[in-house]
């Protein structure tokens, strides 16, 4: 299996994190910026309720929460950086 | 009328001294306090103040702090209000606490046309005369997380610098800053600090960006900054973060270890400690051991200055620094006979040490802002498809909890749209941190002996 190519687990985490921010951005009504992998979270559109929201609902949907437990999981700062803690806590 | 017997805040202020670089700064200002000393940001002569009840009501925070620390010592009472403070309240409240003046900075309209009013603001005017001060000026607050009018507390200046005794050793070129409005207490804790202390005060300003301040902070050389769990999760996701603090305090909701570590990580130069305060309690501690909790050894100890104890499972606390009294007809004492304020914190021992795990009345603490259930179930039973709901609080990792609904429809209802219907009708009554993050229709909820629904799932 090439390393460069996603397994299907993790791309599906993509989906399901990237399908979140938009979905909490409608109910929240914020308008949300095109979602780059170097987008900074705070310039999302999102505050962070909205993020405390994406993180409930990535919770009951994948069953991971990676900023409860390990308590040494630094925030992440850019779009990527929340997918990356997320496909990492799923592997 | 009897002298007062302390010191007024100008006084203090002046007597750490008023080198140059002393200073107060939002994002459009920065006032040094040597300019204050002849001046004034109020547009009435000082002596009309004298003995009057003063409603402080400004947009931003500077214009209310230039206007308190004149007016200390003056007014017989200062009431702060913060900053998103509904007007549909100011006349009840005006009524309540006898308010003979009020003083605004023409940002906000006034809905009240019987009082007298007076602005305050900037640039300063210079004044030849600074009356002394004749009163022991009561401090007025407003408790946070009650449903409908808020409630005023009221604190004395000696009472809420109690605290500044903790031993935080603090050099006179600190300078402080705090995410908090300092119309709460837990910013005029800091403002007080700075006041006293002989520092500098940098202010947080709704009028910028979390990365702008953050930015303004770290070219300030700010040096103690404090801030909710809350706050700092989300200061800790910006890239903006060039502060390199000495000391790191937590406040206002429960701190969990992951944002201690990552404090710690993030600032690694910085003394991290986290305080229990609450508005009426006043600050009852602060941790700086780097640890979740607090040592088992601060409860019922006989030799401290502030007594705490922990009775039906919540914190008790009974200090010099709590509030004396509620205002306002049909309140409830502060304090119990003992002089003892229930906090409503619940807490749990284990291994040698105190955690809180939530609140008595079921109070759910949304990066700071409290939300009382029933008030948030009082909406979504608005629509005519719910039955019940129970509106509790789920843990969350980035704003200490957020808000969740469990719904029972009546049998007529199909659930396909309105899920979506009730949030609208939340989003139309309740500010967005009350409104259920999460909404699950469930068959039935508990009905408990008493025919209350049981709250505790």
């Amino acid at each position: 299996m090439p390393n460069d190519a996603p397994s299907a687990a993790t791309g599906s985490i993509r989906a399901a994190i990237l399908e979140q921010f938009e979905q909490v951005a409608k109910q929240q009504r914020k308008t949300l910026k095109p979602l780059t992998d170097d987008l900074p979270l705070l310039d999302s559109g999102l505050d962070s309720l909205c993020i405390a929201v994406i993180v409930a609902v990535l919770d009951d949907q994948l069953g991971v929460d990676p900023f409860s437990g390990d308590m040494d999981a630094p925030f992440p700062k850019t779009i990527g950086q929340f997918i990356s803690i997320y496909e990492n806590a799923a592997a | 009328m009897p002298p007062p017997d302390r010191p007024s805040l100008w006084q203090l202020i002046a007597g750490a001294g008023l080198p140059e670089p002393r200073f107060i700064a939002d994002s459009e200002q920065r006032i040094h306090w040597l300019d204050v000393a002849r001046a004034t940001t109020l547009n009435a002569p000082l002596d009309s103040f004298l003995g009057k009840c003063v409603l402080l009501r400004t947009a931003h925070q500077l214009p209310t702090i230039l206007a308190a620390v004149e007016l200390d010592g003056i007014a017989s009472r200062l009431i702060l209000c913060p900053p998103d403070f509904p007007a549909a309240h100011l006349p009840a409240i005006i009524a309540d606490a006898a308010v003979d003046f009020l003083v605004h900075d023409e940002t906000i309209p006034t809905t009240d046309n019987t009082t007298t009013t007076a602005r305050c603001g900037l640039p300063l005017t210079p004044i030849t005369h600074r009356p002394a001060p004749t009163q022991n000026t009561e401090w007025i607050l407003f408790t946070s997380g009650t449903t409908g009018r808020p409630k005023m507390v009221i604190h004395t200046l000696p009472g809420l610098t109690g605290p500044l005794d903790d031993g935080l050793a603090v050099t006179k070129d600190a300078v402080w800053s705090t995410f908090y409005d300092i119309r709460r207490y837990g910013g005029l804790q800091i403002l007080l600090r700075a006041c006293l202390g002989g520092g500098s005060m940098v202010l947080s300003d709704t009028r910028e960006s979390l990365a702008a301040f953050l930015t303004r902070a770290g070219a300030a050389g700010v040096t103690h900054i404090s801030g909710t769990p809350s706050h700092w999760r989300r200061a800790l996701m910006s890239d903006a973060n060039a502060m390199s603090p000495a000391y790191v305090r937590l406040s206002g909701e429960v701190a969990d270890q992951a944002i201690l570590n990552n404090l710690k990580q993030a600032y690694p130069h910085a003394a991290v400690a986290h305080a229990f305060a609450s508005t009426e309690a006043g600050v009852a501690f602060d941790v700086r051991d780097g640890m979740a909790g607090f040592p088992a050894a601060y409860i019922d100890d006989p030799n401290a200055k502030i007594a705490m104890r922990v009775q039906d499972g919540s914190l008790r606390i009974r200090s010099s620094r709590t509030a004396l009294r509620y205002i306002g007809e049909h309140t409830a004492p502060v304090m119990d006979s003992e002089g003892y304020v229930d906090t409503g914190d619940l807490v749990e021992r284990r291994d040698g040490r105190y955690y809180f795990v939530g609140r008595r009345e079921g109070i759910i603490n949304v990066g700071g802002q409290k939300v009382h259930p029933e008030e948030v179930e009082a909406v979504v039973n608005l629509h005519p498809a719910v039955l019940m709901s129970r509106v509790r609080g789920r843990p969350s990792p980035i704003t200490g909890a957020i808000v969740a609904a469990d719904i029972v429809l009546n049998q007529a209802s199909v659930a396909s749209n309105v899920q979506h219907e009730i949030l609208e009708t939340c989003r139309t009554h309740l500010p967005a941190f009350k409104v259920p993050a999460l909404l699950t229709i469930v068959e039935k909820l508990d009905v408990g002996a008493a025919g209350k629904l049981l709250r505790r799932a």
